[in-house]
């Protein structure tokens, strides 16, 4: 061998890089190009270029990357991890860095070279990497270069949530859709990516000193560079993006290809390649259709659903506009009287709704016969109050409804409607003809349509094209039905196995149908969904989806021809059920001329909750304003103030620790407003105020808060609300006090009405996972005893000993006592609040609702004020602790250990019996407890003829969800 | 409460009862000391990807992975047609801690009463739960099983490391068929054979020591983690075969240390909590017992000195009081950066903390411990790895070879 030269070869997920060095480490070659899951053939690819140049050159070869493990083990080829490769680069060309952090197609990783070397990688749960900032261009309809360049003209940034991509998209799309500037969100998915890396990865590591900034998306995408150096608070000294970084980690292979692999030719290696065989351990189903007739015979069952049209030019008449603004598409119909159609529309939105629905406004105005009277128009979806202000279309409705109309059209008898559309899947339960339940997907069950149509555009098909493929595969993969996260890398991993694009395209149809059915539904048989099943929306004109569904059922279903454009259509046969005047208040041709907005926001000030406004001004007066979780900021006077008992209990609580402190004091002592606190900080308040300490409360929570703490928070899939409390120890430092007091309990209260009286683990034992992950906290200024409340002698016993430097050992006793009567006297005065204010909405004639959550749920930070979106619905709210005591715990199907989740249980019991009474559960993002809680409420509910509505909430701050729900709950109270 | 199926008397003699795979070379033994008090059993091996979507259908999206896969096991099981619906029964594990898992074995009765609502579930405590079953465990078969713990312990180490080094391939596999079909015959009998335990564990010690071995020197893997993820190949992906394909030695912590942190708990919980009763008291003497029993088994490994003898319970213990406090009773609790702590002592540096996805224990006790471990043991080389119907085995492995490969730093 006459040069040692050696070849690193870095397969991606979404490129492959070559590089060529010397014995000296020096780049000869170096090549970066996508692959396009075509990871075989780009590989040879590459190697015959390389071949071209060095045809006689052996070298040592070595393979990295997460798609190139399979490859290498196949081909039989030595493999580096590639988190190891990039190390090994560092260590030869930036020897002086401190922390490189790396950003690929779809994992993050970071490493830290000084002060004890260590490698990290994003977990399997994350976004904010290139594949996230790919799809989230799709999303404003741009390419990645251009959300860079938008993003250099930002004036703000949104918070967007960072952890999973479907969370960051379902933030994102409010702001679309109620017109926040794309520059902004441009800026705020660079944002989000950051706070990924660095809470994600660096989880209480500071990333220091000089950072090295490899990978693609750092390499090309100037306004994530930007986002990072700025969030580090890094100058450029400190900040390098090397000019070799989109090929850094090749470059480490072929160093440690030098150092230890085997040499071979460019045609040796390419015969490697070519024969490598795919392991044959893909599992793969039924083929969707077995015989051209039998596909013949479904084509022509499915023509039957279709509506009558006629000629909107020569139509006369009266006409009823549906205008359906999703959350990626538009949707628009004009039907006569008779329901037939007129004029229909369905197309991606681009991040522009309202242009793009005044448009076709416009278009409808400019082609219709003059002898057309629209006398009605409604508008649902996520866009539903900007257009509706800003064309002034007549009605606004919620989608469930919407859609019920148009199905119910289809089929009268309908008993199941389940609705897949771009981003959403929506499934009612109709009972006596009114919605009885509805199930909406969650970010762990968010397999949808875009996810099919961005696989397609990665393949480089339309979708149209890539869905026929997948009638006839022979062998549909089997991609496993969780997050579209996840079903990414099974179609990687397919791919590597061999499947074919067409296996792999009717496999995405069935995992689509699978989350619907098994995730969202949560079906164990197609009997729980009735005898008539109307399938809509978009993803359902998807043949293979349709076939998948059949299937999976075990029975046919009915698909209007019409299926993506049925919430639109169901608008228009409401706007002509309510048609009075003569006219529709509609946008007229005239003024539609002159149609122009502009855009702002702002904070508002209406109270401490400062929710971040949009405000849209039409002209002429007319205003539209969003992001506001009460009628204030909507700009509406407050009238009659509705009853609500989060708002109280907050804020008793937070007045506790205005009184009895005491003047002269021996200590001052810290309690976090997190957890258990937001229960029994009467209790703590009390013990040490008697024993003459000064208690000191961490400040209310905010998102700000959470980033406070971010960087102390382990593991990134907990509870929100135990995240904050990473806040609020930081915030409890910053204020100097004495120590923090934050006790550790495996048992809560027992009420006497469950099993066992546990708290769940994160809530018991917090405090020990605080202490071991913030370097600001030691033994001495945070004590955390153990102790069981229900044990005066315990409580008593412990607190001695955590005292005992204070020698106040014999006033203990009598402190404990004032606690538990400090305690009582709180919880004795909600439970009497709950009373008077269930009266008072009696009296008003409102419907009550139970927001049954935990104590910690009357966190504005965590509840985002749903509450307050209720009471805007004019009903008024208790809590679920305020009338569990009315209420003995129902016959369960599992086991009741969990104080906060027995008085789930009795809430529920007690709703059944109250006529005007609801109940809305609330469930923290990443509770696997209330996975057993959830099921067992709708039961008690359900059973007894209530409505079971549940909102996940997390960090994520879009009411968007919520308000549906709400809404469509409101809807269905008034048809019982 | 649905009804749901009992199991009785007369069933017995009528029906088998399905074990799911958690810890196959214990629950062998398991079985055969279930039958030789009259009971049918039978080990399940189905491993398919149809057990995952049985699981899938019949279990909660947010239910922990283990729930969803020893339900989906016995569904897909149930659904083969191999067994007489009409005559089999299920097995099930139950803690009855503060952890979600203590519900399994309603959302197991949840899903069979959909499907198969004659056959019943179960339960496998030693806590006095599920009263009405004639499913009993008598005092002499307690002592048995504590038994079977112990020698499943001990054939669990040698297996793992004998077969990572053997020099003919496959012989450790056998020695391990071949002793347990010995020990299973042992606990069939009659006779109390499997009390001569200082003999049996030197046999034990000695034959598999009989091996060849490679002299070659390998980086030893610790596995920690939720319990039926650490031990069952069925979650983990094969975890040990895997790391035995890397070139590694799998070190797995025993199974009795498990079983001893949940004795260990009851009495203290009672100090904690100023609570003692007579029941604490009973544990104490309990875990005294299994405490002697297990010096006994470390002694006679250090004797025999072929292999890394068991963690002493009372040095873990004092290992955990440096991380946390042993209050800490929900799931795995303390007992997993105890054994983070022992293993990096002991000079297995490279730990893998095995945990389903969204484990809320394991927030607290694996990642949320990491930090201090390593800060102590500054060479300590911990990876989490989630482990979920949705995460693919190649993004597991991936994260692992990064592992390995600061191993090799």
């Amino acid at each position: 061998m006459a040069n040692n030269y050696s070849l690193g070869i870095d397969v991606g997920s979404t490129t492959v890089k070559t590089v060529i060095t010397d014995e000296n480490g020096n780049i000869l070659y170096s090549k970066y190009q996508r692959h396009l899951s075509k990871v075989k053939e780009t590989v040879t690819e590459q190697l015959k270029l390389i071949q071209a140049d060095y045809p006689d050159e052996e070298f040592k070869v070595c393979i990295t990357g997460s798609a190139g493990l399979g490859l290498a083990n196949s081909a039989g080829i030595a493999f580096v991890q590639e988190v190891h490769a990039a190390f090994l680069a560092v260590k030869q060309k930036q020897p002086d860095a401190d922390a490189v952090i790396e950003l690929g197609g779809e994992d993050a990783k970071i490493i830290f070279l000084t002060g004890g070397v260590e490698q990290r990688m994003n977990g399997s749960c994350a976004g904010g990497t290139g594949a996230f900032i790919d799809q989230m261009a799709t999303l404003l309809g741009i390419t990645a270069d251009e959300l860079d360049e938008l993003s250099l003209h930002a004036q703000k940034v949104y918070p967007i949530a960072s952890r999973c991509g479907v969370f960051a998209k379902s933030d994102i799309q409010p702001l679309l859709n109620q017109g926040a500037r794309r520059e902004d969100i441009s800026a705020s998915i660079f944002q989000a990516v950051v706070d990924q890396t660095v809470s994600g990865l660096a989880q209480g590591r500071s990333i220091e000193g000089k950072v090295l900034f490899l990978g693609g998306p750092l390499f090309f995408l100037k306004g994530l560079r930007k986002a990072f150096v700025k969030t580090l608070g890094l100058d450029d000294e400190h900040a390098v993006f090397p000019e070799e970084a989109p090929v850094f980690v090749a470059y480490g292979c072929s160093i440690y290809a030098a150092s230890s692999a085997d040499p071979y030719r460019i045609n040796e290696l390419i015969n490697k390649i070519v024969t490598a065989k795919a392991s044959d351990n893909i599992v793969t189903g039924e083929p969707l259709f077995s015989s051209q007739a039998e596909y013949d015979e479904f084509i022509s069952r499915h023509k039957r659903f279709d509506l009558g049209y006629a000629d909107m030019r020569t139509y006369k008449g009266d006409a009823y506009l549906g205008i359906d603004a999703g959350s990626t598409t538009t949707k628009l119909v004009l039907i006569t009287d008779d329901g037939r159609i007129l004029y229909h529309h369905y197309s991606s939105n681009q991040g522009q709704p309202l242009d793009k629905i005044a448009d076709q406004v416009k278009r409808i105005y400019a082609e219709m016969n003059p002898e057309i009277t629209i006398r009605g128009s409604a508008v649902t979806g996520y866009g539903e109050d900007l257009i509706k202000s800003g064309l002034s279309v007549d009605h606004g409705i919620v989608e469930t409804v919407a859609h019920f109309k148009a199905a119910a059209y289809f089929c009268p008898d309908v008993d199941f409607i389940i609705d897949i559309g771009g981003q959403d899947i929506k499934c009612f339960k109709i009972k006596n003809k009114s919605i009885d339940s509805i199930m909406l997907n969650e970010a762990c069950s968010s397999g949808c349509g875009s996810f099919i149509q961005t696989f397609a555009m990665a393949l480089g098909y339309d979708i149209a094209e890539f869905s026929r493929l997948g009638l006839f595969a022979e062998h549909p993969v089997d991609l496993g039905s969780r997050c579209t996260v996840f079903m990414n890398s099974s179609v990687k991993q397919a791919q590597k196995d061999g499947a074919t694009v067409e296996d792999i395209s009717a496999g995405l149809s069935s995992s689509i149908i699978k989350n619907a059915i098994y995730k969202v539904i949560r079906a164990k048989s197609p009997d729980e969904l009735g005898k008539n099943i109307v399938v809509q929306g978009g993803t359902f004109l998807n043949d293979a989806v349709l076939r998948s569904f059949e299937k999976e059922m075990g029975r046919n279903v009915i698909r209007p021809a019409i299926s993506g454009l049925m919430g639109a259509f169901g608008c228009a046969l409401y706007a002509k059920e309510r048609a009075a005047g003569e006219k529709s208040s509609l946008i007229t041709a005239e003024e539609l001329e002159t149609f122009d907005y502009t855009s702002r926001s702002v904070n508002c000030n209406g109270c401490t909750a400062h929710c971040q406004l949009n405000i849209i001004n039409f002209g002429k007066g007319r205003r539209f304003i969003s992001g506001n979780r009460c009628e204030k900021g909507g700009g509406a006077a407050v009238k009659n103030k509705i009853p609500n008992l989060y708002e109280y209990k907050y804020d008793s609580l937070l007045n506790v620790v205005k009184t009895h402190q005491p003047r002269k004091y021996r200590g001052t002592v810290g309690l976090p407003l997190a957890l258990s606190f937001y229960e029994q900080l009467p209790f703590w308040h009390m013990l040490f105020t008697t024993l003459g300490f000064r208690t000191v409360i961490s400040d209310e929570s905010s998102r700000q808060m959470y980033y406070l703490g971010q960087h102390t928070i382990p593991s990134d899939t907990v509870c929100y609300p135990a995240k904050l409390s990473h806040g609020h120890i930081e915030n409890l430092l910053d204020k100097g006090v004495d120590f923090i007091f934050y006790p550790c309990m495996s048992y809560n209260i027992d009420e006497g009405e469950s099993d066992n009286h546990f708290n769940c683990p994160v809530v018991a034992y917090y405090p020990e996972l605080l202490l071991a992950n913030n370097p600001r906290l030691n033994n001495n200024n945070f004590i955390h005893p153990y102790m069981d409340l229900n044990i005066r002698k315990n409580v008593i016993n412990v607190m001695s000993k955590a005292l005992a430097k204070y020698n106040i050992k014999g006033r203990i006793p009598d402190a404990v006592d004032k606690a538990y009567e400090a305690m009582d006297r709180y919880l004795t005065d909600i439970s009497n609040k709950a009373k008077e204010i269930i009266e008072q909405a009696r009296a008003e004639k409102r419907n009550i609702i139970v927001l049954a959550g935990r104590p910690y749920h009357i966190d504005k930070e965590i509840n985002h004020g749903i509450h307050k979106l209720i009471t805007s619905l004019g009903m008024a709210v208790v809590t679920e602790d305020s009338v569990a005591s009315l209420a003995k715990t129902p016959k369960l199907g599992v086991l009741n250990q969990w104080t906060y989740h027995s008085r789930l249980y009795r809430a529920a019991n007690y709703v059944t019996t109250q006529p005007d009474m609801q109940l809305v559960q609330l469930v923290s993002f990443g509770c696997g407890i209330d996975a057993v809680t959830g099921d067992e409420v709708r039961n008690i509910l359900e059973s007894k003829g209530k409505l079971y509505t549940q909102l996940k909430i997390d960090e994520i701050n879009n009411l968007g969800a919520a308000r549906i729900r709400l809404r469509s709950l409101v809807a269905a109270m008034e048809q019982k | 409460m649905p009804e749901y199926a009992k199991f009785t008397e007369d069933m017995i003699k009528t029906h088998t009862i399905l074990v799911p795979d958690m810890l196959p070379i214990h629950f062998k033994m398991l079985c055969r000391i279930f039958e030789a008090e009259g009971y049918k059993m039978e080990l399940l091996q189905n491993d398919s990807r149809a057990v995952v979507d049985e699981g899938l259908k019949n279990v909660h999206n947010d239910a922990c992975y283990p729930a969803l896969l020893v339900i989906g096991q016995f569904m897909d099981a149930l659904n083969s047609g191999k067994y007489d619906v009409n005559k089999t029964a299920l097995l099930i594990t139950q803690t009855g801690g503060g952890c979600r898992a203590s519900n399994y074995i309603h959302l197991l009765r949840k899903a069979v009463d959909k499907n198969y609502p004659q056959v019943p579930v179960v339960s496998l405590n030693f806590s006095g739960l599920e009263k009405d079953s004639a499913f009993r465990i008598t005092p002499a078969m307690f002592v048995k099983l504590l038994h079977a713990v112990l020698y499943g312990d001990l054939l669990m180490t040698c297996y793992n490391k004998c077969r990572a080094y053997e020099v003919n391939k496959g012989e450790s596999k056998k020695m391990l068929d071949k002793w347990q079909n010995r020990m299973g015959n042992i606990f069939r009998k009659k006779e109390k054979k499997y009390l001569k335990t200082k003999k049996i564990y030197r046999d034990i010690l000695n034959d598999f020591a009989s091996i060849e071995l490679s002299s070659e020197k390998k980086i030893k893997v610790g596995i920690v983690g939720e319990i039926y993820v650490k031990y069952s190949p069925l979650a983990n992906n094969h975890l040990e075969d895997f790391l035995i394909s890397e070139g590694c030695e799998p070190v797995v912590p025993s199974l009795l240390e498990f079983v001893m942190y949940c004795a260990a708990g009851t009495f203290n919980d009672a100090d904690i909590y100023d609570n003692h009763n007579k029941m604490s008291l009973a544990y104490k003497m309990g875990y005294k017992l299994l405490y002697a029993k297990q010096k006994e088994l470390i002694k006679v490994m250090k004797e025999q000195g072929g292999f890394e003898p068991l963690h002493d319970f009372e040095h873990l213990r004092k290992l955990a009081d440096k991380y946390i406090n042993q209050g800490v009773v929900m799931g795995e609790g303390w007992l997993i950066p105890a054994e983070m702590a022992a293993l990096a002592k002991s000079g297995v540096e490279n730990i893998i903390c095995t945990q389903p996805f969204g484990c809320l224990p394991n927030h607290i006790v694996a990642k949320g411990m990491s930090r201090a471990i390593k800060q102590d043991n500054p060479n300590a080389n911990i990876v989490a790895i989630d482990y979920d119907p949705g995460a693919t085995r190649v993004n597991q492995e991936n994260r692992i070879k990064l592992m390995l490969a600061n191993a090799r730093l």
